[in-house]
């Protein structure tokens, strides 16, 4: 009787160490957001490169998403990918070959870009997609040159939240513009960190793409 | 009074001063020269005997510690020696139950032998032909002469003839009867090879009983020197856990290799079983399954080696009975078998898992897929095959983790004892530095007082040779 009771104990004390499991999420969410408004559709092979690197390192219970940003951008419509893998690795790369599928279509689908840039709908609808996947780390990445030109009537001077977010802008080329009055670059990158950070987000700019590990590190 | 004072005591003359606060200096260290001297001296016997008491305590504990030691050294000795003469015992008596308990039948089948041979050989036993009687009045009757006797001559011709025929009979019967004698020692042989092949066994029997005869003999020897508790036996003891400590931390050494490749083999494909995004603390739920599994197969392992008795570190389980101990060996072994197998099959998932993985990598960077090579199985098999054998050769973990326990103690309690030594010495040697320190201070407090002591000492010096030169006075006076 003895025997028993003290077994059922240490099932008891192995099944609560098992039970005992961190609430903290390891998981980490990316979106990604790709800028697809007039000359810089050009720019989209180089985010395929990226888009790769990404699936070859999120690992199984990450998030990934990837949307347009085009003349409306807050908007479901525009998300072309989204998948959290599965947590069995299996799984996972099927879904990442899935994946990869989508974005090349669509890729290979873009023809004309939009007449508009909505950046900041699209960043408010990657903050609402990572907020929902319940990820420990949170990614935005903007492949952008930063330029936002929203349609008539569109209100977006409003603070944006993405508490937590890590917000990187990636390829931010310089426009024609950019090239006759360099502050205006500067000024463009320093207004989106202002918004960025008032929002409690961080802020990264990262323009050589030979270095994608520094994507997801801090 | 601060240094600016001093030299301040006559205002505009630092060196006066000086000069005057040094002088009130030496003579108060002269005035207060005796009181000093003893508060110096008690100080540093205080300490100095402070030192040497905790050196003493420090010895005694390490007198405790050696003795205990030694105590414990003794009763695992005793222990291993017991248990190896109790082993060699039986082997004694298996031998014994195997051969020697069979030497009453041995005997029997030996004796029917001797009496096999014995009859045979006494049907072997040449009888003498006897002789005829006739065969000397042949002779004399060969020896007359017949002179002209015609049918004297006959009856001795046929009488010869008679004679010659009787002795081809009678020699044909001979040869007969010795052909059949040799046929009867030729079935002897077998007989007597028999009973030299026996012998021999028995002679291989008792020689292999005397060798460990010599054997037991000499652990008997080590066995009551033990019981003796002679220092010979203590220091060759002492010896041989200083080896076997680091033979068995190199072994376990060898062996957390093995767990550690173990674990790599298993790590990725739990994760197939339990998720690879949860945690447990800070720890993948994969890792943490991956390394329960090892655990267990080392728990298994050292079940299984307790209960084949090799190990002794239950004694629970030396002590059960035997019914219970072989179901247990069959448990644990069954349980093993069954890990060994689960890790083989994960290791084959690990490999399909890697493949894929590395597929989609390559698909992710563009390269083209290359072909599958031609013996690709055989890493599979080799992943397969050391998933199914790392569980068991961890199973033999338990071997060097009982000789590692067991001798740690005792290098455990050297390197204590070897530190309360050194702690002792320390402290004796601090205790004599404040012993002399005090001396040392003494002689530097008169070393500030010298001027005054020097003049003292003049004044006792002239004093003594005042003393000496008055008797001298008063005897010339005398005289």
């Amino acid at each position: 009787m003895k025997k028993c009771f003290g077994s059922v104990i240490v099932i008891m004390m192995f099944l609560s160490l098992g039970s005992c499991a961190d609430t903290t999420s390891r998981s980490t969410g990316v979106y990604m957001l790709l800028d697809s408004s007039g000359t810089y559709t050009q720019e989209l092979k180089q985010a395929q490169a990226i888009i790769n690197y990404l699936l070859g390192t999120l690992q199984s219970g990450d998030s990934f998403g990837i949307a347009k940003i085009d003349s409306a951008s807050f908007s479901e419509k525009d998300i072309i990918a989204k998948m959290t893998f599965d947590k069995r690795p299996s799984v996972t790369n099927k879904q990442k070959r899935l994946f990869k599928q989508s974005v090349d279509t669509f890729l290979a689908s873009v023809k004309k870009g939009s007449a508009y840039t909505d950046i900041t709908g699209g960043l408010m609808q990657a903050a609402e997609y990572l907020n929902e996947t319940g990820a420990g780390k949170k990614y935005i990445l903007i492949f952008s040159d930063l330029k936002e030109d929203l349609k008539k009537g569109h209100i977006r001077d409003f603070p944006i939240q993405v508490p937590g977010c890590e917000v990187v802008a990636l390829n931010v080329t310089k426009l024609r513009s950019d090239n006759v009055d360099p502050r205006e670059y500067y000024g463009r990158v320093q207004k989106w960190e202002e918004r960025v950070t008032e929002g409690g987000g961080n802020w990264r700019v990262i323009n050589d793409l030979n270095r994608l590990e520094n994507i997801l590190g801090s | 009074m601060s240094l600016a004072g001093i030299f301040n005591i006559l205002p505009g003359s630092p060196l006066t001063s000086g000069v005057i606060a040094l002088a009130a200096a030496v003579v108060l260290l002269y005035l207060a020269r005796g009181p000093a001297h003893k508060a110096i001296y008690s100080l540093s016997r205080v300490v100095h005997a402070g030192f040497r008491l905790m050196a003493r305590s420090v010895m005694l504990a390490e007198e405790r510690v050696r003795n205990r030691n030694k105590e414990v050294l003794l009763a695992t000795g005793a222990e291993a020696a017991e248990r190896m003469i109790e082993r060699e015992f039986r082997r004694v008596e298996g031998v014994v139950k195997r051969d020697l308990s069979q030497y009453p039948s041995l005997h029997r089948v030996l004796a029917d032998q001797v009496v096999h041979i014995d009859e045979d050989y006494r049907e072997s036993a040449e009888v003498p032909i006897p002789p005829p009687d006739w065969v000397k009045a042949v002779d004399s009757l060969a020896q007359l002469e017949a002179k002209g006797n015609n049918w004297l001559g006959n009856i001795l011709t046929e009488v010869h003839k008679t004679a010659v025929n009787q002795h081809k009979t009678t020699m044909e019967e001979y040869r007969k009867a010795v052909g059949k004698r040799h046929a009867i020692l030729e079935k002897m042989r077998p007989y007597w090879r028999k009973v030299s092949q026996t012998l021999e066994d028995v002679g291989k029997t008792i020689t292999g009983l005397q060798e460990r005869a010599t054997y037991i003999d000499a652990r008997m020897k080590e066995y009551e020197d033990i019981r003796n508790k002679t220092d010979k036996a203590a220091q060759k003891l002492t010896s041989s856990a200083m080896t076997q400590f680091f033979i068995s931390a190199l072994v376990l050494l060898i062996a957390i290799g093995g767990a550690i490749i173990n674990f790599n083999l298993i790590a990725l494909p739990m994760s197939e079983m339990v998720g690879g995004g949860s945690y447990i603390g800070s720890f993948k739920t994969s890792d943490i399954a991956a390394l329960v599994i090892i655990l267990v197969e080392l728990a298994m392992g050292l079940y299984l080696m307790e209960s084949l008795r090799i190990t002794q570190l239950f004694p629970i389980i030396g002590q059960m009975d035997d019914k219970m101990r072989h179901r247990m060996i069959w448990v644990t072994f069954t349980i093993l078998l069954v890990l060994a197998c689960v890790e083989s099959a994960l290791a084959f998932m690990r490999d399909r898992i890697a493949a894929d993985i590395q597929a989609l990598r390559q698909t992710l960077a563009q390269v083209e897929t290359q072909q599958v090579a031609f013996n690709s199985w055989i890493p599979t098999i080799g992943q397969m095959v050391m998933g199914f054998i790392l569980p068991f050769a961890l199973a033999f973990v338990a071997i060097p983790l009982e000789s590692f326990v067991q001798s740690s103690r005792t290098v455990v309690g050297e390197i204590v004892a070897a530190i309360l030594r050194g702690t002792a010495f320390v402290l004796r040697l601090l205790g004599n530095v404040a012993r002399y320190s005090g001396e040392l201070l003494v002689n530097l407090y008169d070393l500030f007082a010298f001027p005054l002591l020097w003049v003292e000492n003049w004044l006792h010096n002239r004093k003594g040779q005042m003393d000496m030169d008055q008797p001298e006075m008063i005897m010339n006076e005398e005289v």
